[in-house]
Parts: structure tokens; C-alpha cells; sequence
């Protein structure tokens, strides 16, 4: 039986982040700086920084994952490799899912690196639920992730493609990063109940997956 | 056509102009505000023009995604009132985030507070300026294809926007029609909303109406250099 195609383009991108290892190493270093940045100068205390703390991991990854992304594309770039991909028989789509598939895998395994440095950062001890941490995370990861990937290649067809990249990004993503930021800092301090806010998550992602995935061929074939 | 369209212009200028006066000489100032209120009638019915114009060009963005391969000629059509709606509404909203917060000043205290609808009408402004950037940045045709994507992404955006920051806190006052009871305002004052609204309205058509035109001047003269291009 053959694979999907989606999975094919995963196995691709995988197998080329493992080789050059680009990406997560970019992407990790930028984020401990950031964090050290941070912690730097606002030196908070150790019940500010409960307030603060979701803020500055959600904000330093979507800042190294923007540097990422920029990369995911360029890639293909290289030797007309996406004019291939355009003539191949797979769907558009597929190379959409399996590029975002890989990037996710790399953005949540930057932030798990990240996690305990964290904690040893901030003086860390939540308050409420830390396991739902791990249901928020990636759920506000694949929300950047998703719209990430798609406006990469959108402007990767434009001139100044680096710059444009979180111009276009960083206004669609807000009410993830609401979501993403109130969650976390509401499981941190215990103070409230992050559901609504999880939900809120859940749905942005349901949105945005189906709009990207439909939409991407016509990125994909925007000259035609 | 020509002396319809300047026919409108005079109309809409007079209809301004009697909008200034009902607003700002007819109708009685607010019994707790004063005459500050009277900002109201520029703030108000800018904030719906900012709704309809970018409601136009999510409309016209689609429709050109739609007809793109089969109706080239009106799918840039389509494309060009995309432009000039979301220009429009840009303008708009301008004026709504201008007006705002300089009533807000002497009434709540404040220049700006982060409420359900102040942040989901500064996020809406971002997203059409990011949207304008695109179509800036992008060359050639498949720039109309990538800003008309952006376009949907946008406005799927705006509802999302304004249910997160509704769950995140609320300082605005409820919406002046359907806002349930003691919403709205004392109904001696509907006559400067309501010309407010058509003036506006038909201030707003005719930019729109005039950018418009330019665009798809515009189109058609790129597309004759392309086809010169080709033929030498």
C-alpha cells in the first residue's frame, strides 16, 4: 500500500531538518535569548512572573517561529524545487499538511527544550492545573503553525519576503495569542478557569486549518 | 454617466453639509455628556461605513477568487472595487480610532482602554492595512490572487476577534440598534445619526466610485503594455 502524500512531504522535511538541523537550532537559541532578554529587563519577582511568564514563552516562540517559517519555503525555492512540487501529481494540500505537520514537530520540541529552562528562569510554580499546559501549548502552536505556513508561501511570492511574512501574520493570530496567553496565565496563577479560553483555541485551529487547507492550492497556482 | 456622477458629487456635499448642521446645531446636546456627545454622530456612522466597505471587499474578493479563470475581465473588475472598498473602510476606520478615543478622554477618563470592540476594530485596522501592504509588495497578477486569499482570512478573522476580546472585557457601551433596552440614545437625536449615515454612505460610494475607475484604468493599461509586450 502506498503512503499518503501528506506523509511522503512530512518524511521529506523531517529527514532535511535532521541533516541540517537548521531550524530547531535557529529557532532555540532565538527563543532562550528572548527569554533572557526578558527576564533581564523586567527582573520580576516570583509572583510577577507568574503573571508575566505565558506571555514571554508565547511571544518568544511565535517571534523564533516566524524566523523558521521564512526558511520553510525558501527551501523549495532552491533548484525550482516548488515548480516540481506545482507539476506533481499530489494535491496541494498534502504538501500544505505535511509542511505544517514537520514545523509543528519542530516548534514543540523547541518548546519542550524550552520548558525547563523556564521554570528555572522565572522561579516557576503553577498554581493551577500544569497538565492542561500541555493541552494549551499545542493547541496555540498549531494556530501559529497553520497560518504561519500558509502566509510564508503566500509571501514568499512577493518582494521583500522576509519582512513580510509577520506583517501578515501577526494581526490574524491575535486572538490565538489572546487565547494562548489568558490560558496560560490563568492555569500559572489558578486565579481563573482557562476553559473557555482552551475552547476558544480549539475552534480558532478547526477554523483556520479548513480555510488554509482549502485555499492553499490557490496559493499554490496564483500565477496561473 | 459624467453628469450623474456630478450630479452625486453636489448631492453628497450638500447632504454633508446639512448633516453638520442637524448634528451640530438641531438636535440638543446630552443631558450628561454636553456638547462632547455630539462627537457621536461622526463616530458612529463612520464605525458602520468601516463594517460595510470592508463586508464589500471580503465580497468582491471572493467573487474574484470565483471567476478568476472563467470571466477575466470581471473578476478584475471585482478586484479593483475589492481595492477601493477596503481603502474606503481603511479610511473609516481611521476616523473611527481618531474620534474615539478623543471622546473617550473627557467621558471615561481615558484615551483607550482594551475593550471587546476598541480591540477588535484596531485589529480589523491592522489586518487591512497588512492587507494593502500585500497588494504593495506582491507584483504582477498573481498579486490580486494572494490579496484576495488575505482578504478572506481577514474577515474570518474579525468575528473570532471580537468573541475573544467580548470574553476578555467589556467597557463600551451596547450597540445603539438592537442593543436591547436602555442601549442606545434618546430618540431627539436620531435625526443627526440618520443624515450622519447617509451622508457618509454616499460620501463613502462616491470615493469608493472614483477610486474605482482609477483601478480599473489602471488594469486596462497594464494589460495593453503586456499585450504590446508580447507582440513585438
Amino acid at each position: 500500500m502506498r503512503q499518503p502524500y501528506f506523509l511522503i512531504h512530512l518524511a521529506k522535511d523531517l529527514r532535511l531538518e535532521w541533516r541540517s538541523k537548521d531550524a530547531i537550532n535557529s529557532m532555540l537559541f532565538f527563543a532562550v535569548l528572548v527569554v533572557v532578554l526578558f527576564s533581564l529587563a523586567f527582573d520580576p519577582t516570583r509572583e510577577a512572573s507568574r503573571q508575566i511568564a505565558g506571555g514571554i514563552l508565547c511571544v518568544a516562540t511565535m517571534f523564533a517561529a516566524v524566523s523558521a517559517l521564512n526558511q520553510a519555503w525558501a527551501r523549495e525555492l532552491r533548484h525550482q524545487v516548488l515548480d516540481a512540487q506545482r507539476m506533481a501529481s499530489a494535491p496541494g494540500a498534502a504538501l500544505f499538511l505535511g509542511k505544517v505537520l514537520a514545523n509543528f514537530i519542530f516548534v514543540m520540541a523547541v518548546e519542550i527544550l524550552l520548558a525547563p529552562l523556564f521554570v528555572v528562569f522565572y522561579n516557576l510554580h503553577p498554581l493551577g492545573n500544569a497538565w492542561l499546559l500541555g493541552l494549551v501549548m499545542p493547541l496555540g502552536t498549531w494556530a501559529l503553525i497553520v497560518n504561519g505556513v500558509f502566509f510564508a508561501a503566500l509571501s514568499i511570492r512577493t518582494r521583500s519576503r522576509e519582512l513580510l511574512l509577520p506583517l501578515l501574520l501577526f494581526p490574524i493570530f491575535i486572538p490565538a495569542l489572546l487565547g494562548m496567553v489568558l490560558s496560560a496565565n490563568a492555569i500559572l496563577t489558578g486565579d481563573s478557569d482557562p476553559g473557555l479560553w482552551i475552547k476558544l483555541l480549539a475552534g480558532y485551529d478547526i477554523i483556520f486549518t479548513t480555510i488554509s487547507l482549502l485555499l492553499f492550492e490557490v496559493i499554490l497556482h496564483a500565477e496561473g | 454617466m459624467k453628469l450623474f456622477r456630478w450630479l452625486f458629487a453636489a448631492a453628497t456635499v450638500a447632504a454633508l453639509a446639512n448633516a453638520f448642521r442637524v448634528a451640530m446645531f438641531v438636535v440638543p446636546a446630552d443631558k450628561e455628556q454636553g456638547d462632547i456627545f455630539r462627537i457621536f454622530f461622526y463616530h458612529f456612522p463612520s464605525a458602520m461605513m468601516t463594517f460595510l466597505f470592508f463586508f464589500i471587499s471580503f465580497v468582491a474578493s471572493i467573487v474574484y477568487l470565483v471567476k478568476r479563470r472563467s470571466n477575466p475581465a470581471g473578476a478584475l473588475k471585482a478586484d479593483a472595487l475589492a481595492l477601493a472598498a477596503a481603502e474606503m473602510g481603511v479610511a473609516f476606520c481611521t476616523v473611527v480610532l481618531i474620534t474615539g478615543p478623543l471622546w473617550a478622554r473627557p467621558v471615561w477618563g481615558i484615551w483607550w482602554t482594551w475593550d471587546e470592540r476598541l480591540t477588535s476594530t484596531l485589529v480589523l485596522y491592522l489586518i487591512y492595512i497588512a492587507y494593502l501592504l500585500l497588494r504593495r509588495f506582491a507584483a504582477g497578477p498573481q498579486m490580486r490572487t494572494l490579496a484576495a486569499v488575505m482578504a478572506i482570512f481577514g474577515y474570518v478573522d474579525v468575528p473570532i476577534v471580537y468573541m475573544s476580546t467580548r470574553w476578555w472585557r467589556t467597557q463600551h457601551p451596547s450597540p445603539v440598534f438592537f442593543g436591547g433596552e436602555n442601549a442606545g440614545i434618546d430618540p431627539s437625536m436620531m435625526p443627526a445619526v440618520w443624515w450622519n449615515l447617509a451622508a457618509w454612505l454616499a460620501w463613502g460610494i462616491l470615493i469608493m466610485s472614483w477610486r474605482y475607475a482609477a483601478e480599473h484604468r489602471l488594469q486596462a493599461a497594464e494589460q495593453r503594455e503586456a499585450l504590446k509586450a508580447l507582440e513585438v
